[in-house]
């Protein structure tokens, strides 16, 4: 699957976080570092974002009229936390045709883009950078970072950073006993565990994350009768999605709510904690009003 | 007599360890006793809404195709006669996919059921109407083709349209089926459907064993053939769409089970009926606990055991009445 090859792909990115790979990897990297620098060196007037993370970042930190379109999802109000000011620009497909046509002189996709695509673009000349996804809170200002250097934006980004810092800073300032025990359920059995993004905003709001009990560290399955048997305090089930699929029938088995003293708590994971931006506030939040709610009731 | 008792113990015995069999490792004594008494804690939750419904929807199933599977050899006097290689489970699964899809299902509940029985008896009525009363293997074999592929592409059409993004990745559940993290809410739904199913196949034997002298014959013994079709029809696409519906298409059950036990009840088909119906509720019993054991996190579909053990089953019968098509 394309997340096996991303890093083999990555090694052509011009930028010098991701060139540690291999020897070989450097020299190839610096080369094309060298050809595309005439490139680099000018502000990035026409930026596309081929992925919903990357549409976000960009749609924080780009100049007025830099971002010239985001990829489809930043439109779905169940994915995107951004859909108004991505509305105010035209959306793309994600393939490298219809990206070429936009005439880019940046593109912006995620490291689980298809590589195919990346490939495509940076052969038809157009530099891609690549971000890869947010596995913890303390990836989210790294992100930023990387977003002002490529947008040329360094200045807004450490702005942006500092809030950010801040708001965790707090948080983590303000963290209260006892720890309700809760378990993210999504669709198909899949949790995550305490070494991922929403594992962090878990922690940050305050509870403990059952998954590590299951010895689950960042995403997998718990099995619905190991869920059961964890007997957590809290469930936190995942979005629903339009549609019916047996995927989501784990969401609504009747063992859950079979459970003596487990609160169900429908819906909470949705596109506030997709993205490593600094929107997982929102989820943190949200998540921190919740506890407080299983405390008083 | 000698041979229901071994069906039912056998049944019996793979029912319990299909209970003490899952990702919790509790010991056997100590499940079964959270089984039978509430003791408040999460164990009892899984083994009364997990284990239990699996169990008791691994028996339903298995001896609804068993039986199906028994009733339509014996009907068409063809060892080739199976509702999942006919393109009944397929059609069935249609039906139930048509029904989620739409969100009838979500509505009301018994749509799920009676939309794959609906679909279930149209495949069936095609069947019979092409094959003809004795049911030549060749006709049956290619109009169970054409029906299976006809009902599979429509199947995969409709979950790729769906706007769920993991529809699609339910094809694979349609055309092989699971029982993983089924719930009594399944077995309530399917039961009334399995159970009008079982009623009129079971009343099939006395108009089946006339009928192996031929329809003349059973004509002559007072068999009223139109109303044996009719019941037969009926009874397969109730209880083959029912399990379908809430498990998915499981195939080979219904062949392999009678041919296994055609010998031990001295190829009576009235006798087959309800050994097979006791045959394939162990068939998908053991299957399921397989499954199981083999790979327990990654839920492997039991349409892949029934393949391994059915097709060169399959293969077999199908060089063995070769004559046939020549």
């Amino acid at each position: 699957m394309a997340p096996r090859i991303a890093p083999r792909i990555l090694v052509s990115v011009p930028i010098s976080n991701h060139i540690k790979h291999s020897a070989r990897a450097l020299v190839c990297a610096l080369t094309l570092q060298l050809m595309l620098l005439p490139g680099i060196a000018r502000a990035q007037e026409r930026v596309v974002s081929i992925n919903l993370c990357t549409d976000q970042l960009a749609l924080m930190l780009a100049a007025p009229g830099q971002l010239a379109s985001v990829s489809r999802l930043a439109h779905d109000p169940d994915s995107s936390a951004m859909v108004a000011q991505a509305r105010a620009l035209p959306t793309n497909g994600s393939g490298a045709e219809e990206v070429f046509l936009l005439r880019p002189d940046l593109v912006l996709a995620g490291t689980y883009t298809d590589p195919a695509t990346v490939s495509m673009l940076r052969s038809l000349g157009i530099p891609v950078e690549l971000f890869a996804p947010a596995t913890a809170i303390s990836d989210v200002p790294k992100r930023m970072a990387q977003m002002g250097r490529a947008l040329n934006r360094s200045a807004q980004a450490d702005q942006m950073i500092a809030q950010f810092n801040a708001a965790i800073a707090r948080l983590e300032g303000d963290q209260a006993s006892p720890r309700p025990r809760a378990a993210l359920s999504y669709v198909n059995s899949y949790s995550s565990g305490p070494g991922s993004l929403a594992g962090d905003i878990l922690r940050l709001a305050g509870f403990d994350n059952v998954a590590a009990e299951a010895g689950l560290q960042n995403v997998g399955k718990i099995p619905l009768e190991t869920l059961v048997m964890l007997h957590p305090d809290v469930i936190i089930l995942g979005r629903n999605y339009p549609g019916t699929a047996r995927a989501e029938d784990n969401l609504s088995h009747p063992a859950l709510a079979a459970l003596n003293g487990t609160v169900i708590a429908p819906e909470l994971t949705d596109k506030d904690w997709i993205c490593g931006t600094p929107v997982v506030l929102n989820a943190i939040n949200a998540m921190r009003d919740l506890r407080l709610r299983l405390e008083n009731s | 007599m000698k041979v229901a008792l071994i069906l039912i113990a056998l049944c019996a015995g793979l029912f319990t360890l299909s209970l003490v069999t899952g990702f919790t490792p509790v010991s056997a004594q100590h499940s079964l006793a959270a089984l039978l008494r509430d003791d408040g804690t999460p164990l009892t939750v899984v083994m009364r809404e997990i284990r239990l419904p699996r169990a008791l929807l691994a028996v339903m199933i298995g001896a609804s195709l068993g039986l199906a599977g028994a009733a339509m050899q014996g009907y068409l006097r063809n060892p080739l006669a199976e509702p999942g290689l006919i393109g009944v489970s397929a059609a069935a699964g249609l039906g139930a996919v048509l029904t989620l899809q739409t969100g009838v299902a979500a509505a009301f509940a018994l749509a799920l059921p009676l939309g794959a029985l609906t679909s279930a008896l149209l495949a069936v009525g095609l069947i019979l109407a092409l094959a003809g009363p004795r049911g030549s293997s060749l006709t049956l074999i290619l109009a169970g083709i054409a029906v299976s592929a006809l009902a599979s592409a429509l199947t995969s059409l409709v979950l790729n349209l769906s706007p769920n993004p993991f529809a699609a990745a339910e094809i694979v559940f349609w055309m092989l089926g699971s029982l993983a993290d089924r719930s009594f809410n399944h077995v309530w739904i399917a039961l009334p459907f399995m159970a009008l199913g079982w009623v009129l196949l079971a009343g099939l034997g006395r108009g089946l064993d006339a009928l192996t002298l031929g329809e003349d014959a059973a004509a002559a013994l007072g068999i009223n053939l139109n109303r044996l079709r009719l019941a037969l029809v009926i009874g397969t696409a109730a209880s083959v769409g029912a399990a379908t519906a809430v498990a998915g298409a499981i195939g080979f059950v219904g062949l392999v089970v009678p041919h296994v036990l055609r010998r031990f009840v001295g190829a009576r088909p009235s006798a087959l009926l309800w050994a097979s119906a006791l045959g394939g509720a162990a068939m998908v019993l053991a299957a399921d606990i397989a499954v199981r054991l083999l790979l327990p996190d990654r839920d492997l579909k039991l349409g892949v055991l029934m393949a391994l053990v059915g097709a060169p089953l399959f293969l077999h019968l199908i060089y063995k009445t070769r004559a046939e098509f020549r």
